[in-house]
């Protein structure tokens, strides 16, 4: 311990982002305030985040998830489902408002032990799992709704995808909510600690007494959670429960993740990180709006920048194994 | 016999159709050093996982300081008191010196000292992870560095700290110095004898004989899942365990 520290990047990662990602994000915010007409207004930047907020909500549940060398496929058809319990309780069945967020919260959670149970106890790998659960939770969404949106939700449920207190919308709250919460308990509890070790050495894992398959089997269920969570803000905003609603949301969540280097290989991962992964996809859609650019483009820049991110995080890992 | 710290009993594993362990009984004193050899697929590591936990057996008792040891639930054996340190060390990369020092039994505090939420206490196990680290005296940068980054000696350095800080009464080592370099060799041997002065039973997994014989006090060679030899170091030679490792005798 007297010697000195001189393998600096050797050392624990002091800030819980990468500083690739806080650069990319600074310029490109410099560049849409100097080339977006009215970027950056109150208003717009609420936008930003308003837009941003239902997958970045999938977005904390994938990013424990992602971060024990897990995956999620489901996440966007789950959001459907969910929203399409929520609103058959408290519409088709008449049970008060709060029937809603118990709905699809709860539905999340159990479609998310399904998955967890197939991945940790049936062993089946993640990918596999999930992929099934993306059709049949989409496939169960439309026979719950018999294939139509469901309308006519309480006002109280509208208020939390609608209300706007203090002027900010209620699901730019929530999200943000659960970026805080998400990141704290990713960085400072055993729960991230276990999930982080689980992706990082499940052996380890086992050795040291860590209940790897109830763990898992914990990790889908937040992650499905999650999206009932989002499914509440999706539905609640629109208000309707739509089945055809969030799809292919999963990938875009997953590349948030992604861009805010989280491993996809497990191990490595941060909330925080996720939120500036998310802000820079918010950012550049929004931008590239304003500047009138054709939709098209935006999907192929945010591939590019996804690819990009991991490229980046490759060449540095290879960087320290040296 | 009732005074042995470990006492392995008829331990019987087959994975399959392939036999691993075919009736394996021996026992370990305390502040003994045993040193397990034999050949690969003798049976040693799978013996070791059933003692740990890791794995179930078929059949067979073990007793650990005069209690029926639980078998499947490596929480409860490193609670009771078995450490063991894996040839791959079992080390989360990723992670800082002192979270895989502590990995599986973090301290926790109240958040802000008071809420009734429990969090990750950093600074007790950056701190206690230092002192035992310098008690080690292995030469370790800082406890924050990540384990990735560390020299192999230096991470062997770290999966012992984390053996010996729980007050462990036995510890198994598998090759502990099969990837180290001569002065670090040294230094896992010296480790091992103060174990054992402390009153520490030790199982050492070994194929490096001059190893093994520079530290054990009784070498048990496992041939096919049996026990071949069962003999105190002193009375053996190191070209007779040969013999009894690869089944010439």
């Amino acid at each position: 311990m007297t010697s000195a520290a001189v393998q600096a990047p050797a050392r624990g990662p002091k800030l819980p982002v990468r500083v690739e990602s806080l650069v990319v994000l600074a310029v490109m915010t410099a560049a849409m305030v100097v080339f977006a007409p009215n970027f950056l207004s109150v208003n717009n930047l609420l936008n930003i985040l308003l837009a941003t907020a239902v997958i970045g909500v999938l977005a904390v549940g994938a990013t424990f998830v992602i971060s024990s060398a897990g995956l999620d496929l489901s996440l966007g058809s789950v959001l459907a489902l969910t929203g399409v319990c929520g609103a058959a309780l408290v519409v088709r069945l008449g049970l008060p408002w709060p029937f809603g967020i118990l709905g699809c919260i709860g539905a999340g959670m159990l479609v998310g032990a399904v998955n967890g149970s197939l991945v940790a106890l049936a062993k089946l790998p993640p990918f596999i799992v999930t992929l099934g659960m993306l059709s049949a939770a989409r496939g169960l969404g439309f026979v719950l709704s018999d294939g139509r949106p469901i309308y006519g939700l309480p006002a109280e449920l509208v208020f939390l995808g609608q209300g706007r207190p203090f002027g900010v919308p209620m699901p730019v709250i929530v999200f943000l909510a659960a970026v805080v919460v998400g990141h704290f308990v990713l960085s400072r509890t055993r729960f991230g600690r276990y999930t982080l070790v689980v992706g990082d050495n499940e052996q380890a894992a086992r050795v040291t007494g860590i209940h790897v398959e109830r763990h898992k089997i914990w990790l889908y269920v937040l992650a499905g959670a999650m999206s009932g969570l989002a499914g509440l803000l999706f539905m609640t905003r629109i208000n309707a429960a739509d089945p055809t609603a969030g799809v292919m949301y999963e990938l875009q969540a997953i590349t948030a993740v992604v861009i805010g280097g989280t491993n996809l290989f497990g191990g490595r991962g941060t909330v925080i990180g996720t939120l500036i992964g998310a802000l820079i996809m918010g950012i550049l859609q929004n931008g590239l709006n304003l500047m009138a650019v054709q939709p098209f483009y935006q999907q192929i820049s945010i591939g590019v920048i996804l690819v990009l991110a991991v490229w980046l995080d490759r060449s540095r890992a290879k960087g320290q194994a040296a | 016999m009732t005074g042995a710290l470990l006492d392995i009993r008829d331990l019987k594993k087959s994975f399959g159709p392939i036999e691993v362990l075919k009736g394996v009984s021996f026992e370990v004193a305390e502040g003994e050093v045993v040193a397990l050899v034999g050949d690969n697929g003798a049976g040693k590591s799978t013996l070791m996982k059933i003692v740990t936990g890791v794995h179930l057996p078929d059949a067979g008792t073990v007793t650990f300081a005069g209690r029926p040891l639980p078998f499947g639930d490596p929480r409860r054996t490193r609670e009771l008191g078995i450490e063991m340190i894996y040839q791959d060390l079992a080390l989360a990369r990723e992670q800082d010196v002192a979270a895989n020092i502590f990995l599986g039994r973090e301290p926790l505090r109240r958040m802000l000292g008071f809420l009734p939420i429990r969090v990750l206490d950093s600074h007790r196990m950056h701190d206690e992870a230092e002192r035992i680290i310098a008690h080690l005296g292995a030469r370790l940068p800082s406890t924050d560095y990540r384990v990735g980054s560390l020299s192999g000696g230096q991470q062997q350095s770290v999966a012992i700290a984390r053996a010996i800080t729980f007050q462990p009464k036995l510890v198994i080592m598998d090759e502990p110095t099969a990837a180290l370099a001569v002065r670090e060799v040294e230094h896992v041997l010296d480790l091992i004898r103060e174990l054992k002065s402390r009153g520490i039973g030790v199982i050492l997994i070994s194929h490096r004989l001059p190893d093994v014989f520079a530290v054990a006090d009784r070498m048990i060679a496992l041939r096919q899942g049996v026990v071949a030899a069962d003999v105190p170091a002193a009375e053996t030679t190191m070209a007779e365990i040969v013999s009894h490792i690869v089944g010439a005798a």
